[in-house]
């Protein structure tokens, strides 16, 4: 009894990577392709204007801005990829496909199902983030075997948003509302959660929002882990924040799917 | 015109009225794609006023044709004049003067019914104030006034289907086309549909309608083709189908599944032809209850009997051994 | 009257655009379908506007200034232009992509419109009008955002919104084009990866000087074209390349609505 609902979450995680093989093509686009040109087109050409600008160099404490930017990629893009990867496929198993109602007909739980999901979340930022990590490999500026531990922060950090997400969405009907959640609850973290400059830049009310943000504890904490300079105490608390967000989305997923799949 | 070739023609007529000029006509007609022949030169001529039917299994070219009467398919050989005009240069002004009513209902998904008739009739350059007006007058004549403000995905099958032809009527058409208008209702919604069209006929708007439905086809054509592979296989009117290829009743009998055969030999000389079905033996008489009493007499007891009238389905058995709806 | 004698010119030009009558029906249609979807609509406006303002407050001051035309501008007015453009892009976009999909594989839209007395061509122009009016309200939006945030270098920044309509005409007749290419729903997917590099790099960031001997490509971009025009209106600093920009993206238009008829014919009147 014990072995099958320890088991029920990589049972579930089995389906999702089936699926997953079937949209390998978005996957390196999102996560190889796209961060690729963001870094070419944003990191290098802001990046020139940056560095020559009126601040000079030390405009961010001596790091360029390219590597500035790169770092901010490793959270920024399973954010991005997870964002997605919540709303309709998680959609789709509960209306569509009826993929979950499946599930639960077996052995497994609605727990097992939520955990599930977010087994296969992680996967996917997995994938998510080593593909940025790849192409950061590949820059002088930001090769560091920091590169490797920042991955699995920007993991937490895509977790942090697809477990709210997908428990938000057992308690949706339709689909209307999504897109708008994606412009209203991902793009201003991707530009104001201080992926494109410190976010003391920002008027100290929106600052005080961003540094809440889990979007701002993760880039905050790849970028010390790839390029240094963050005592062990502040990189510290960025991971118990991150990992508490993932926590509480987590047992939120696993209330909402159970009063969703309860006959 | 068009009131003269309606009175003309509601005698059943046989024969179209000669001295009224087509509103269609198809001379040798076909429509190929690829290698398919979808349909495989009929000749067909409808006068105004007329129901004009094409019944056939699905497959039979029904929609096919009917496409390339309203210009929205080119014709792949043959003539074909609609108004006396060409479809394939005059292809806007015929889709002007008639109504469409698909196969599969095309209706806006994202609007409202009364906003389906209104930008429907925009499409034909009817002012805004025209359309508002007719489009009232079409709910209420297809019984949606309660949903005028609802979107049609809300409405029911049959709902969706008075939308379609409200909507196919907003430009006042001389011909209306109707591509298996009641497939897919259940049996009161077909008879609501019916009950209008039926009304539309007696205003004298010619109406070209496919089924696979004989009884549709009884109820609403003066006069029909039956078709089958492309190709027309019989035309009349329902009632002198029935007449000229099979009798007027039918005795339906069973002896169980695969054993109606084996009772051939002791029903020789009951009705005029006999009809072999997996499941059923059709006996063929002017008086199915003489039939009836006939096997009484010989001392054979099927499961069960049943006397009907003959209908165009038996029609389409007899003319190509094969059902209309498999 | 018989087809094949139609005259050699007139046969490049597709017959679907020889019948273009009256597409202003699309138009009305979109306009009814909008009333409830307004929220929609606007929501399309929110994105470039938060880039903006993000890059207002952060990034403006890290950057300084950029010298164009022998005159200097703040980070924010060079590439408030920038955005408008690629806003009435990505509105076009999705309008006429996978929208018009939609219409023409599942809900039949067009199926039924062609069976009045509408063509192919105003199907395909009227939708693409639709996109142009809606690239329009967008650029009037992001103009009066412009203004209020004091990012309006000229008074010829009324010209932009002609631009931004241009531009929207552009990207709404190749993705229209494009689209009736498209097979399932899997195929849009290429979609963000034409549009991603066209946002990225058409001097919407920064100045052409700065691509190097990259330059030329840039040029191939149909939005730079775009960008340059609506950065020329706000701006006020213009020349005569500015005729060439406009006639790359009248040139992509007409070729886009002649595929797209051309293939909507194809692909309903069969």
């Amino acid at each position: 009894m014990h072995t099958i609902a320890s088991l029920g979450p990589v049972r579930v995680y089995n389906r999702e990577w089936t699926y997953f093989r079937l949209v390998w093509r978005t996957a390196v686009f999102g996560s190889v392709i796209q961060p690729l040109m963001y870094l070419m087109g944003i990191g290098l050409g802001i990046g020139e204007l940056v560095d020559g600008g009126p601040a000079g160099p030390d405009a961010l404490g001596g790091v360029s801005y390219f590597a500035f930017y790169a770092t901010a990629l490793i959270a920024t893009t399973p954010m991005f990829v997870l964002g997605q990867e919540s709303l309709w496929p998680t959609m789709d198993g509960f209306t569509w496909s009826r993929a979950h109602q499946a599930m639960i007909a077996t052995p497994l739980s609605s727990r097992d199902v939520a955990l599930g999901k977010g087994l296969y979340f992680g996967l996917r930022g997995l994938v998510a983030g080593a593909g940025v990590v790849l192409v950061l490999a590949c820059f002088a500026e930001t090769r560091s075997w920091g590169l490797i531990a920042a991955i699995p922060v920007g993991v937490l950090t895509g977790l942090s948003y697809a477990m709210a997400f997908a428990a938000w969405v057992a308690t949706r009907d339709t689909d209307n509302s999504f897109s708008a959640l994606l412009r209203i609850g991902i793009i201003p973290m991707f530009l104001f959660g201080g992926a494109f400059y410190p976010v003391d830049q920002l008027p100290p009310v929106l600052e005080a929002i961003a540094r809440v943000t889990p979007i701002w504890h993760g880039i905050e904490l790849c970028r010390g882990l790839v390029l240094g300079g963050l005592d062990p105490a502040t990189g510290l608390l960025h991971l118990l924040v991150l990992l508490a967000f993932v926590t509480a989305g987590s047992i939120a997923a696993s209330i909402t799917f159970d009063r969703r799949l309860r006959p | 015109m068009l009131e003269s070739g309606y009175v003309a023609c509601r005698g059943l007529c046989d024969t179209p009225v000669m001295d009224v000029r087509p509103v269609i006509m198809a001379r040798s007609l076909v429509k190929r794609f690829g290698d398919f022949t979808a349909v495989n030169g009929i000749d067909v001529e409808i006068v105004p006023g007329e129901a004009f039917g094409f019944l056939g299994p699905n497959g039979a070219g029904k929609t096919s044709t009917m496409r390339m009467i309203g210009c929205v398919s080119p014709v792949t050989d043959g003539d074909l004049r609609i108004f006396d005009l060409d479809p394939s240069t005059d292809g806007r002004e015929i889709r002007g003067r008639m109504g469409v009513v698909p196969q599969l209902d095309q209706l806006d998904t994202e609007l409202t019914v009364a906003e389906n008739l209104l930008i429907y009739g925009r499409y034909f350059d009817i002012s805004r104030r025209d359309c508002r007006a007719k489009a009232d007058e079409l709910i209420e004549f297809v019984q949606l006034a309660e949903k005028r403000d609802s979107k049609v995905d809300s409405l029911s099958g049959g709902q969706k289907r008075r939308v379609s032809i409200a909507r196919s009527l907003i430009n006042d058409p001389e011909l209306l086309l109707l591509d298996e208008p009641t497939t897919g209702l259940d049996p009161q919604a077909r008879h609501v549909l019916w009950d209008r069209l039926y009304q539309l006929k007696e205003r004298g708007a010619t109406q070209v309608i496919t089924t696979h439905f004989m009884d549709e086809a009884e109820q609403l054509c003066d006069r029909l083709v039956v078709m089958d592979g492309g190709e027309i296989v019989a035309e009349g009117s329902p009632q002198g189908l029935i007449t000229e290829h099979i009798r007027r009743e039918v005795l339906e009998v069973r002896f169980g599944y695969g054993r109606n055969e084996q009772q051939l030999p002791a029903l020789d000389g009951v009705g005029s032809r006999i009809e072999v079905l997996p499941d059923r033996l059709l006996i063929y008489d002017d008086d199915g209850d003489a039939a009836l009493s006939e096997l009484h007499r010989r001392e054979i007891v099927p499961e069960s009997a049943l006397v009907r009238r003959s209908s165009l389905e038996d029609v389409f058995l007899k003319l190509t051994g094969r059902t209309l709806i498999e | 009257m018989n087809t094949h004698a139609v005259s050699l010119p007139l046969r490049i030009v597709p017959t679907a655009m020889l019948s273009i009558r009256r597409p202003q029906r699309m138009i009305e249609r979109s306009a009814y379908v909008y009333r409830r979807g307004w929220l929609i609509l606007l929501s399309g406006f929110f994105e470039p506007l938060l880039y903006l303002l993000s890059i207002r407050v952060g990034l403006s001051a890290l950057v300084g200034d950029i010298e164009m035309g022998g005159r200097t501008f703040s980070y924010d007015e060079f590439v408030a232009p920038g955005l408008m453009a690629a806003a009435a892009m990505n509105g076009a976009v999705f309008e006429c992509t996978a929208n018009v999909f939609y219409k023409i594989k599942h809900s039949k839209l067009y199926e039924a419109v062609l069976a009045t007395p509408m063509s192919a061509g105003d199907v395909a122009l009227g939708e693409i009008g639709g996109a142009v009016v809606r690239s329009g309200l967008y650029a009037i939006a992001f103009a009066i955002t412009m203004w209020a945030l004091g990012l309006v270098a000229s008074p010829w920044m009324v010209l932009a919104i002609p631009a931004a309509m241009l531009i929207g005409f552009t990207f709404a007749s190749l993705g229209m084009a494009l689209t009736t290419f498209m097979r399932s729903w899997e195929d849009f997917e290429y979609v963000p990866a034409i549009t991603l590099p066209l946002f990225l790099f058409s001097t919407t960031f920064y100045p052409l000087s700065q691509y190097g001997e990259w330059a030329w490509m840039v040029g191939l971009s149909p939005l730079y074209h775009g960008v340059e025009l609506v950065r020329a209106a706000d701006l006020g600093v213009w020349d005569g390349s500015i005729i060439g920009h406009i006639a790359v993206l009248v040139g992509l238009s007409v070729v886009g609505l002649a595929v797209a008829s051309r293939r909507i014919e194809r692909l309903l009147l069969t």
